[in-house]
């Protein structure tokens, strides 16, 4: 039953089970309030135990002027965590501290890595980027060439094919928001559209497919369709506002909104147009989900609607009973997030998060619900819907599609378990 | 109505029927270069065996080279460890615990032609001839027992080496 408690100004509903409150508590400007009304109604205030004072740094002049900033010194374990295979320094992958962010756009230090052998310090002077085979005029491009295209902007994430794999496992990873689902990070990315560069080489009718190299040195390559390529693929220069950093692709990369991460070719410097997939690698060996009957999912490009709550989860303690922002991220590689369900009972009742404004297309989106915890037992989950009305499913719902051998896509529900003590795990309902 | 996106759309148009002397209505700063120029850089090789270059090797040959280019990181015959296993899992993909090599999943034998030469050895990629690239993949296909020790790959026999999984892949099903 729905319970309206008014205190001064503003007014919190329970809209789902275990403490959920309606998600316009922020949005009717009741937080200017809250201070007083969450010491009455959400949450415990104690006195603040000292009288204020001072700090040091307001007694003497600080620090000069800096060519390139950094975050403050307070914040250094707000950094990615990597892995990389046996052997290797730079075949593996960095993770996004999801966790320890807010807002959508990922600070460029913060962006996920997966290197294939490394990052090549690519000389921008003598980097070229070709297209050529079903072309009427190959075609060679400077960088200084390519600055001087006209230039579009888009706000995309980039995933990982393998982001959240943990998830296929028999048992709940508890390695943190970070390890599981940190191969996910949000641009502005901005450079020349592909299009206009194949329409200046021209493009053969029977050319159905393009394949992207980069200049790495295991110059990773996979096979795009042709409609994705004249869409809005850019091959972006761009970052943030800033040059592509070096481990996302300096001096260029190719930007396939929604899709797979590895598609989106780094250090880019070869567009082959081509009547059929090239079969490379990395879209047979990997990148392919393997299913319960032997055969294998290929060319799933776009990254499917999913969303994660990253605060509080897994890693991140509780600081007692009273009130939260529940808060995560929501994306899909098929367009716009059109709403996200939150449950703090376990996917018994559930309620909808508002959305931060503003919502794109193939970009993360943030969402948000106040929540008031009891100090007992809760299990938090996300499930987002996307503008195709596809809904993010369970995991058992996926793991009955796929099998535990998939590997690629995870897009289930994950569930964070609450204990009394704060503590918080991650659980498969 | 005359949209911008139908000018451009139009002008492309205009442009393919034009033919190669014609122009595209961009700024056309890029620079054209001979298809023989770009050789060196043309290194994928099409799934029908398209760009494979002249040379060969065996089993035999292509044993010396995995002892000393690929055993550190892939074990003896393949076996795996410390890197990825080549060798073996034949018939498991639909059981429990899948083992995925080059033998039991990788749907064609040209892929492993082009990886090889464009990624492998790890610490020295693009160092092998292409005699040593077609003998290493021989080596591999043949401890895969799918092609016998006196086999040739060459760029005619690679591309109809027929492999066990490959007409395992089938297109993604949204919403699965």
């Amino acid at each position: 039953m729905r319970r309206a408690q008014t205190t001064n100004d503003f007014q919190w509903i329970p809209v789902a089970g275990n403490g959920l409150l309606d998600r316009r508590l922020f949005l009717t400007g009741g937080l200017a309030a809250a201070p007083m009304a969450a010491g009455t109604a959400l949450g415990i205030s104690t006195a603040h135990p000292q009288a204020l004072s001072d700090g040091s740094w307001m007694k003497a002049p600080g620090l000069p002027f800096s060519g390139y900033g950094h975050p403050s010194q307070h914040e250094s374990k707000v950094a990615r965590v990597a892995r990389s295979a046996p052997g290797t320094t730079g075949a593996g992958g960095s993770r996004t501290p999801i966790q320890l962010l807010n807002g959508t756009i990922t600070p460029n230090g913060l962006h996920f890595e997966r290197h294939h052998s490394g990052i090549p310090e690519i000389n921008p002077d003598v980097h070229r980027l070709l297209i050529h085979g079903l072309v009427k005029r190959p075609l060679v491009f400077t960088l200084e060439a390519l600055a001087r295209y006209p230039m579009e902007s888009r706000i995309a994430f980039i995933e990982c094919g393998g982001n959240s794999n943990f998830l296929y496992e028999r048992e709940p990873s508890q390695l943190g928001a970070q390890w599981m689902h940190g191969l996910v990070s949000c641009a502005e990315w901005t450079g020349v559209k592909l299009s206009t560069l194949l329409d200046e080489a021209g493009v053969d009718p029977r050319a159905s497919w393009i394949l992207a190299e980069g200049a790495d040195a295991a110059a990773v390559s996979r096979s795009v369709p042709m409609a994705k390529a004249m869409d809005d693929a850019l091959i972006a220069l761009y970052q943030n506002g800033e040059r592509v950093r070096p481990a996302n692709g300096y001096p260029m990369r190719l930007l396939l909104p929604g899709y797979e991460g590895i598609m989106q070719i780094k250090w880019l410097r070869r567009i082959k147009l081509t009547d059929a997939p090239t079969m490379t690698r990395d879209e047979t060996s990997r990148y392919t989900m393997l299913l319960q009957d032997g055969k294998a999912f290929q060319f799933n490009f776009p990254m499917e609607c999913k969303s994660v709550i990253l605060q509080p989860s897994q890693g991140l303690t509780m600081k007692g009973e009273g009130f939260y922002e529940i808060s995560g991220l929501a994306w899909s590689g098929y367009g716009k997030i059109t709403k996200v369900e939150v449950s703090t009972d376990g996917g018994k009742s559930w309620a909808a998060a508002a959305l931060q404004e503003p919502v794109l297309s193939r970009a993360l989106t943030r969402f948000r619900i106040p929540w008031r915890w009891s100090g007992g037992p809760a299990v938090l989950q996300s499930r987002a819907t996307d503008e195709t009305g596809y809904v993010q499913p369970s995991r058992d719902k996926l793991m009955a599609a796929r099998g535990a051998n998939a590997y690629f896509h995870f897009n289930g529900i994950t569930s964070w378990a609450i204990a009394a003590n704060g503590d918080v795990k991650h659980v498969y309902t | 109505m005359f949209t911008h996106r139908r000018f451009i759309a139009g002008a492309a148009s205009c442009f393919m029927i034009g033919g190669a002397g014609a122009q595209a209505p961009g700024p056309n700063l890029g620079q054209p270069i001979a298809p023989a120029a770009v050789a060196a850089w043309d290194i994928s090789i099409g799934s029908n065996g398209a760009g494979l270059p002249t040379g060969s090797g065996t089993s035999k040959q292509g044993e010396a080279v995995y002892l000393a280019k690929c055993l550190a990181c892939h074990g003896e015959k393949g076996v795996g460890k410390p890197n990825d296993r080549l060798v073996g899992g034949i018939g498991t993909l639909a059981s429990k615990n899948p083992v995925k090599t080059v033998g039991s999943y990788w749907p064609q034998a040209t892929t492993i032609f082009d990886y090889v030469r464009r990624a492998m050895p790890f610490n020295e990629p693009r160092s092998l001839s292409n005699d040593e690239v077609y003998a290493v993949t021989a080596y591999l296909l043949h401890l895969n027992g799918i092609i016998v020790e006196s086999d040739v790959m060459n760029s005619t026999s690679l591309p109809q080496v027929s492999m066990p999984n490959k007409d395992g892949f089938v297109p993604f099903v949204p919403g699965r």
